[in-house]
């Protein structure tokens, strides 16, 4: 800490300890080997996908599974997966804004706290028990709503064909119901920031409260709905078990969302096939979800860069 | 913020023109009256959806919800004003959304309590599923393998986790290992489920070549998604300690290990187990991770380095994927799974409320 | 008992920054001495280095020495954690621990750093600690409530009780009233007097007015701009400051001509 030129007499050894004080010592070389073992961690998930997903990348196309090679195998799953995930986000963004500004702006200040209270709980829900639900209940009960789509909306691309329990659309609803919570936690928590002063200046001008959130909140908490709609693209993305037991895939690439024609995702097919798989298929599988590591890291540092552009611009972060 | 209805328009009582800029409508609804259209919307709906096709509650609650929009439009509209007939039917919208939403949470509930409750007994809980085929059987195996494995899983996250969130807190200085540790934490927050599992057989087909099944393999599996979860939660604890705690005890000649043990740790304790116990929750309901490193089986093992070990939630997917014949005993299993699942679930969540309501530190007189 | 502080040629930078410029005085035992000045003068920046608290702060350092009767604080293999164990401080805000009762308070600096003490030993300490910080009256009923439900110039007394626990040569206090209302700064006021008679007191304070009832000796710190460093303008007895100082600054200071 100091250094001094003069000469000084040697320390009186009342003030010193010789250099020790163990549980300092410890307690720090503790505290920063758990950081440093997190980022060695993370280090080793990649080096270890990457290993194991190697042979699946440099194999002789005909060996990979489905025998047309590596691209032809992912490709069909990163399409289910970025479908699923797209159908989920459109379900999950107007309600979550709607249900967050519903507890944040329009519930009663007592029953605001215990609906963010179940929401959370919610968001608890495994989602094995998402699947085993919509299997059960969700996908039956959209049989004849995708019956009516296709009768009134079939000129529209999405629908037509004979509809199934186990539809694209069945999927994406459900996953669209798991990541309600995430998002709508997300946009209470924004909306719940909104300056007072800005909602107090529109309303003493006699804007209506619609026109109140139309004029202080949304603008206040734009990117705030965004980062938690990445977040829950994120969530969707990733999510297993609720596709893995609900989606009914095929290889083939269609628009049209109420059939079982659509192809899988590649988290529910790793989850389906991996048990299974030995050799080269468990190359492939881990090249997969090497493929899906990297989708949801974009995704997430995307959420991420917007919160911290954000936080940059308010002062009050 | 709550802005009653009441609150914004006691200003129109009055006989007295209206200063609104608007200036058309010069009358208020009272209060009753929106109660009134919402309860014949709904009635019209459901008689509406009953009649055309068969009673089914999510269909009134949409064709009811519409009903009222135009309704209350129109009523305001004449009443009031435009703008107010606006903001009338967003207050619909917005309420009818989320009615909609607490429709999936209670089917949700209902379905798992009363499909799980046939199968919820004595026998369930005690017995686990070798050479069971058929009736009977239960999912003691499964339960013990999960508590196992999330108790492994604990052991491993939360003093990397803690330990991990003091270096940010108290050591790092926004340095580059903090900063690094900051940037990958969050990344770690987002990584799909079934890659951490990846990543746990990756690393173990190192050691004990491939193929290998282990609860140890689905605990690192976990582990992955659980330390994020206890950094971040424990780090936001740490940084509500007043740093005037921390002055006072440097002051009073006490080294900064015994500062951060004694004074920091326990004045946020409260938060950090609420933060631990929610981690716990997020991850004993894990299943893809679990289903490509630990697998499953019929009997009970309840050592996590020595082969295949059931757990709960993989337990009530293979109920579901791989049913023997006849089906209905295996689905009967799974719901009463699914029902315990949820119920460990929501006690971890009332358990991480009641801490931080009753352990949070004292500052009444 | 009490000390006398001996600081030489002291800078005190914040990473490249310099805050406090060439200080040299000496602080005398059993004696009250007042520091004042204008915002960021630097006048708690160095009050901090007397006890290196301000190495809390990342990127701070000293050049010079500080010596306590003779010790060098700054010497090669000097523990601050020992240091702060002679030279206690209250601070601005009253910040009992909140998760500790009155007594644990109290206690600390003993508790914390692990050491054994006897049960009556401990009650003893309490009781004279208390006692000494004008506590003891107000609190004897309740040692066991937490620290936190005390009023503010309560809580404040209670802070200084558990700096004279650890038994300190000097107490250094920053603003220690500047948090309290009228009756419980004087006494606070009232309980410096007494300390004095046993211990080195050194204060800073925003309050001349304060500075003139309580200390012996006056120090003012000065900065001749923003950006520069902060000096020690005039260091003299109290009245020689308040009523006849030698430098132009400390008087249009203290007359309120700026500050």
């Amino acid at each position: 800490m100091s250094t001094s030129t003069q000469t000084r007499e040697p320390a009186a050894a009342e003030l010193t300890t010789g250099g020790r004080r163990f549980g300092d010592q410890i307690f720090r070389g503790l505290s920063t080997s758990a950081g440093l073992v997190i980022l060695t961690a993370l280090f080793l998930v990649a080096a270890f996908l990457l290993w194991q997903a190697w042979p699946a990348l440099v194999a002789d196309p005909a060996d990979v599974r489905g025998g047309k090679g590596l691209v032809h195998y992912i490709a069909p799953l990163l399409v289910g997966t970025v479908m699923a995930a797209l159908i989920a986000l459109l379900t999950a963004l107007p309600l979550s804004i709607g249900i967050a500004l519903f507890i944040s702006h329009y519930a009663p200040r007592r029953l605001a706290s215990a609906l963010g209270y179940l929401v959370d709980l919610l968001a608890a829900v495994p989602s094995v028990i998402f699947g085993l639900w919509g299997i059960t209940v969700l996908g039956p009960g959209m049989i004849p709503v995708q019956g009516g789509l296709v009768d009134y909306l079939g000129w529209l691309p999405f629908f037509g064909g004979t509809s199934s329990p186990r539809s694209m659309l069945v999927t994406g609803l459900v996953l669209g119901i798991m990541i309600l919570p995430i998002m709508t936690a997300v946009n209470r928590e924004v909306f719940l920031q909104t300056p007072r002063l800005h909602e107090e200046a529109s309303l003493a001008l006699g804007a209506t409260r619609w026109e109140m959130i139309k004029q202080a909140v949304f603008p206040f908490g734009k990117s705030g709905i965004i980062s938690g709609a990445m977040l829950g693209l994120g969530r969707a993305l990733g999510e297993t078990m609720a596709v893995a037991i609900i989606l009914s895939p095929s290889v083939r690439y269609t628009s049209v969302l109420n059939t079982s024609g659509n192809p899988g995702t590649i988290a529910a097919d790793i989850a389906l096939n991996f048990p299974e798989s030995s050799g080269i298929d468990v190359n492939t599988l881990v090249a997969s979800g090497l493929v899906l590591f990297f989708l949801t890291l974009v995704v997430n540092m995307f959420a991420r860069w917007i919160v911290s552009r954000r936080s940059e611009f308010s002062g009050a972060n | 913020m709550t802005i009653t209805e009441h609150d914004q328009d006691t200003t129109n009582d009055t006989d007295e023109p209206s200063l609104e800029a608007s200036g058309r409508g010069q009358g208020t609804l009272p209060e009753w009256v929106r109660w009134a259209v919402a309860a014949a919307s709904l009635a019209v709906g459901g008689l509406l959806v009953a009649f055309l096709w068969k009673v089914n509650i999510p269909f009134t609650v949409i064709v009811g919800a519409l009903i009222y929009v135009v309704a209350i439009y129109l009523i305001s509209r004449t009443v009031e004003s435009q703008r107010h007939a606006v903001d009338r039917v967003v207050t619909g919208v917005v309420t009818t959304m989320f009615l909609l939403s607490l429709i999936p949470l209670i089917s949700l509930v209902v379905t798992v309590v009363t499909k799980g409750a046939e199968r919820f007994d004595a026998q369930f809980f005690t017995y686990s599923m070798r050479g069971v085929l058929g009736e009977g059987g239960g999912a003691y195996h499964a339960i013990m393998g999960t508590l196992v494995i999330t108790g492994v899983t604990t052991l491993i996250s939360v003093p990397i986790g803690i330990f991990a969130a003091i270096y940010l807190v108290e050591y790092g200085n926004k340095n580059a290992i903090s900063r690094a540790l900051t940037f990958f934490v969050d990344v770690m927050t987002g990584i799909p489920s079934i890659v951490a599992g990846l990543f746990a057989v990756a690393l173990f087909t190192l050691f004990l070549g491939p193929g290998t099944r282990m609860g140890i393999i689905g605990a690192v599996a976990l582990t992955v998604l659980m330390i994020p979860v206890v950094v971040k939660s424990t780090e936001e604890m740490l940084r509500l300690v007043p740093n005037e705690l921390r002055e006072a005890s440097y002051a009073l000649g006490v080294p900064k290990w015994l500062t951060i043990s004694k004074v920091v740790l326990p004045t946020a304790i409260a938060g950090i187990a609420t933060g631990v116990t929610l981690a716990i929750a997020r991850v004993i309901g894990e299943t893809a991770p679990l289903l490509v490193t630990v697998g499953t089986t019929d009997s009970t093992n309840l050592n996590p380095f020595d082969g295949r070990m059931q757990t709960l939630p993989v337990y009530a997917y293979y109920s579901y994927a791989t049913p023997g014949i006849p089906r209905e005993p295996y689905f009967a299993r799974m719901w009463a799974a699914a029902l315990t699942l949820m119920l460990i679930v929501m006690a971890l969540n009332v358990i991480a409320r009641l801490i931080s309501k009753y352990f949070a530190p004292k500052t009444g007189r | 008992m009490s000390k006398q502080i001996d600081v030489k040629d002291l800078n005190i930078y914040y990473g490249d920054f310099l805050a406090v410029q060439d200080v040299s005085t000496t602080i005398a035992p059993r004696s009250i001495t007042a520091l004042i000045g204008p915002s960021g003068c630097g006048k708690s920046t160095f009050l901090r280095a007397l006890n290196r608290m301000h190495e809390v702060i990342p990127g701070a350092k000293v050049k010079g020495s500080v010596e306590l009767d003779g010790q060098d604080m700054y010497g090669r293999g000097v523990d601050p954690v020992l240091v702060r164990r002679k030279v206690g401080m209250v601070f601005q805000k009253p910040n009992p621990f909140p998760t500790m009762s009155i007594k644990e308070n109290v206690l600390a600096g003993v508790k914390l750093n692990n050491k054994r003490i006897k049960k009556s030993e401990a009650e003893e300490l309490v009781e004279s600690s208390l006692k000494g910080a004008n506590l003891w009256n107000e609190v004897k009923d309740r040692l066991d409530k937490p620290g936190s439900g005390l009023s503010g110039g309560q809580q404040q007394r209670l802070c200084i009780a558990r700096t004279i626990a650890v038994k300190p040569e000097v107490v250094l206090m920053d603003e220690p009233c500047s948090a309290l209302d009228p009756i419980s700064t004087l006494a606070v006021e009232d309980l410096m007097a007494e300390l004095k008679n046993d211990y080195t007191i050194v204060i800073v304070t925003h309050n001349m007015q304060q500075a003139a009832r309580v200390s012996d000796k006056t120090g003012f710190f000065n900065i001749e701009g923003t950006g520069k460093p902060g000096k020690l303008v005039e260091y003299d007895e109290t009245s020689k400051i308040f009523n006849n100082p030698s430098e132009k600054a400390t008087e249009d200071y203290i007359s309120g001509r700026f500050g």
